[in-house]
């Protein structure tokens, strides 16, 4: 018998805007004003907010900060794609904006790197999950969740973020897996910004693609431009809507660039060119977001002044607010258990009462 | 610095836990070709606490392996080179990570060797940045020594200084068993001291007692024990004669130097940050008692971290025991 091809993998790229904001009218999504303009609002509002962040971190004001600038096409355009129904799943680096876009007390993300629990009570309305330090951990989880709701009768997909360096942990391949074998509604969202921390795309995996990891387990895989957020918008609409349908789970690679530190502990000139730089800094995803809403009679100095200064008034809010909050240190022992054991009573005792205590 | 020894001419340097490690890594490297380390960030950025800095440039991407990110990965493919006559050096980032590899740990790591009476074993030294008070975030603070203290056949090694740092390193790096180093990141950068140029070992298995006393043994180790040293020494103000006890090794464990200790003084305080249930002290404590039930003047105090998950860097300091709580417990313990 002559052997056979038994399968043919291919991965799609989408690319609607390209670098100079020209729009490919074929797969250009037809969006209303409104929402074109509250895209850029909120990616504006990213960057002030992030930057705000980084200098806060310098200042002693924050503790370990991770920066998402260069990434803020793949996080805003996601959120705002997900459905009012569907659950996200961010890594730390998307948490902050994910969860102001989903209505979360705007100050509590700063709590989160001010060093305080608060800062991820999260009301379930939002349909939110907690980020998690560990990587990729959150994957299953969405998997689990995304059973969970189709059990219940409820018509919502799980959108889970990841990295590139995220792909390579045991997590991704059992979230994915799983996804494929219960027909899971998720959408992971692989932002692929070429480092983790010091170690680039290219050692991570011998894979050409990130999405085509997908195609192992049997899910839908595509690669999208990151730094275009029609592309994202796009490309997470139609991956919620199809796993809302039953059409099981889709990994998309966004692929793009973290313009910044790993964290506010890491210096990246140690490892990183100068060019790779300077490249995606030509790509960036406001830039070409700008020129687009530029030619549609949308973007002008004007609109630019206000975006900018209601992106600064919302970031001084949210830092004075975030100062003001005194937290219990009491809460450290209260959140354990449902109710306190008597150990843990006597514990807290100890370390907040007495002679001798604090 | 020069320091004469048995009329030897020795070379010291002043330096910090993480030059010490980084100076016996890279001496070991070079006596031992097998050595090769492993892990996330550990190559060309010198690792993110810069323990490994200028071993790639040195030893070359062979010997030096920047992984991809997986805990599991990382652990399980060290296990393997280790049984193909390697010696590995894995890293994991942070300790609060390895539960992601620690299957391979409690599985595999610790019983190869009695799995096959001898014919597979494992010298290998998984290194564990780890311990809290450096206001870092989640999963970043952590000290499970019991996790590990907990599995047989495992060695588990926690320095306390830049000198016993390299000392018990080269050590576990000539032991044919598997050993957790646990690095206290506290200490990393906490001071500098003198440390031999020239290769030595500290044995694993023994303890160090870092100052004589007569009253009541402390018994500590990792940054616990530089942070007991305010506390004793206010103690000793107040008249308690301290004998204060570093194990350097938690398995095996120095028990003989422990029994002897509380035979001399009668009291005795443990020291540790990781939680209270089943942290390293209750085993300690259960020890006393059984072996030194008749030499004790006063219950076996431990002062430890809360039975709570470790706070946010906000609330940290909370958790962690200090000078005030340390201070408390050895009064109480000698007045009893």
């Amino acid at each position: 018998m002559p052997i056979s091809t038994v399968y043919e993998g291919k991965i799609d790229y989408m690319q609607v805007l390209d670098k100079d904001g020209n729009a490919d009218s074929a797969i250009e999504p037809k969006l209303a004003r409104e929402l074109l303009e509250r895209m850029y609002r909120l990616m504006v509002l990213a960057r002030v907010w992030d930057r705000k962040s980084l200098a806060l971190q310098r200042t002693g004001r924050m503790y370990t900060y991770p920066p998402l600038e260069g990434q803020e096409a793949v996080c805003v355009g996601a959120t705002l794609a997900a459905g009012p129904q569907d659950w996200l799943f961010p890594t730390y680096r998307e948490a902050s904006m994910v969860y102001y876009m989903r209505g979360h007390p705007p100050y509590k993300s700063n709590l989160m790197w001010m060093g305080l629990e608060e800062g991820l009570r999260l009301d379930k309305k939002i349909r939110c999950f907690p980020y998690a330090t560990p990587i990729a951990t959150q994957l299953p989880h969405a998997v689990g969740g995304a059973y969970a709701l189709r059990m219940k009768g409820e018509k919502a997909a799980c959108l889970a973020f990841c990295g590139d360096g995220g792909t390579s942990e045991g997590d991704f391949h059992d979230a994915l897996n799983f996804a494929g074998v219960w027909n899971a509604p998720c959408v992971f969202i692989v932002t692929n910004n070429q480092w983790a921390i010091s170690v680039p795309r290219e050692n991570q995996t011998k894979s050409e693609t990130l999405a085509q990891k997908a195609l192992a387990y049997g899910l839908k895989g595509i690669q999208v431009d990151g730094n275009d957020v029609l592309s994202v918008y796009k490309a997470v609409s139609e991956a919620a809507e199809s796993a809302r349908n039953g059409k099981g789970a889709t990994v998309i690679e966004f692929v793009t660039c973290r313009m910044g530190p790993h964290t506010t502990a890491d210096d990246p000139k140690k490892y990183r060119p100068e060019e790779q730089v300077a490249y995606w800094r030509e790509r960036d995803p406001i830039k070409r977001f700008q020129a687009y809403l530029k030619a549609k009679g949308i973007w002008n100095d004007d609109f630019e002044k206000k975006v900018q200064d209601e992106a600064t008034g919302t970031v001084e809010k949210i830092v004075s607010d975030a100062e003001a909050y005194k937290p219990d240190p009491k809460d450290m022992f209260r959140y354990m258990y449902a109710k306190m054991p008597k150990n843990l009573e006597e514990q807290m005792g100890e370390c907040f009462g007495g002679e001798g205590a604090r | 610095m020069f320091r004469r020894r048995r009329g030897q001419v020795i070379l010291m340097a002043k330096m910090n836990m993480v030059e010490a490690i980084n100076h016996c890594l890279s001496q070991e490297m070079e006596r031992d070709k097998s050595i090769v380390v492993l892990g996330e960030d550990i190559g060309i950025d010198g690792g993110v606490f810069r323990v490994t800095e200028g071993l790639f440039a040195k030893f070359g991407k062979e010997r030096v392996i920047d992984t991809p990110l997986s805990e599991n990965g990382i652990i399980g493919t060290a296990i393997g080179m280790a049984a193909f006559g390697l010696r590995p050096v894995p890293e994991i980032q942070f300790q609060g990570f390895d539960y992601e590899g620690y299957h391979q740990v409690v599985q595999h790591m610790a019983r190869l060797r009695n799995r096959t009476r001898g014919a597979i074993t494992l010298p290998m030294v998984m290194r564990l940045p780890a311990s809290g008070g450096i206001r870092a975030l989640e999963h970043h603070g952590e000290s499970a020594e019991s996790v590990y203290l907990h599995i047989p056949g495992l060695k588990v090694v926690y320095p306390s200084s830049p000198y016993d740092a390299k000392g018990l390193l080269a050590a576990s790096l000539t032991d044919e068993d598997p050993v957790i180093y646990f690095e206290p990141k506290r200490l990393y950068r906490a001071y500098r001291e003198e440390v031999p140029e020239e290769r030595y070992e500290i044995p694993l298995g023994k303890a160090n007692v870092l100052r004589e006393g007569n009253d009541l043994t402390v018994i500590s180790w990792g940054a616990m024990t530089y942070i007991c040293r305010d506390a004793i020494e206010e103690a000793q103000k107040q008249g308690i004669s301290v004998e204060h006890v570093d194990l350097r090794t938690l398995s095996p464990c120095d028990w003989d130097a422990i029994h002897a200790s509380v035979h001399k003084t009668g009291r005795a305080v443990v020291v540790h940050e990781a939680y209270k249930t089943l942290g390293f002290g209750a085993e300690i404590a259960a020890r006393i008692m059984e072996n030194d039930f008749l030499d004790l003047e006063a219950p076996v105090r431990r002062v430890t971290g809360w039975d709570i998950q470790i706070p946010y860097p906000k609330l940290e300091e909370y958790f962690y025991p200090d000078t005030k709580r340390i201070l408390k417990a050895l009064v109480e313990t000698a007045k009893f």
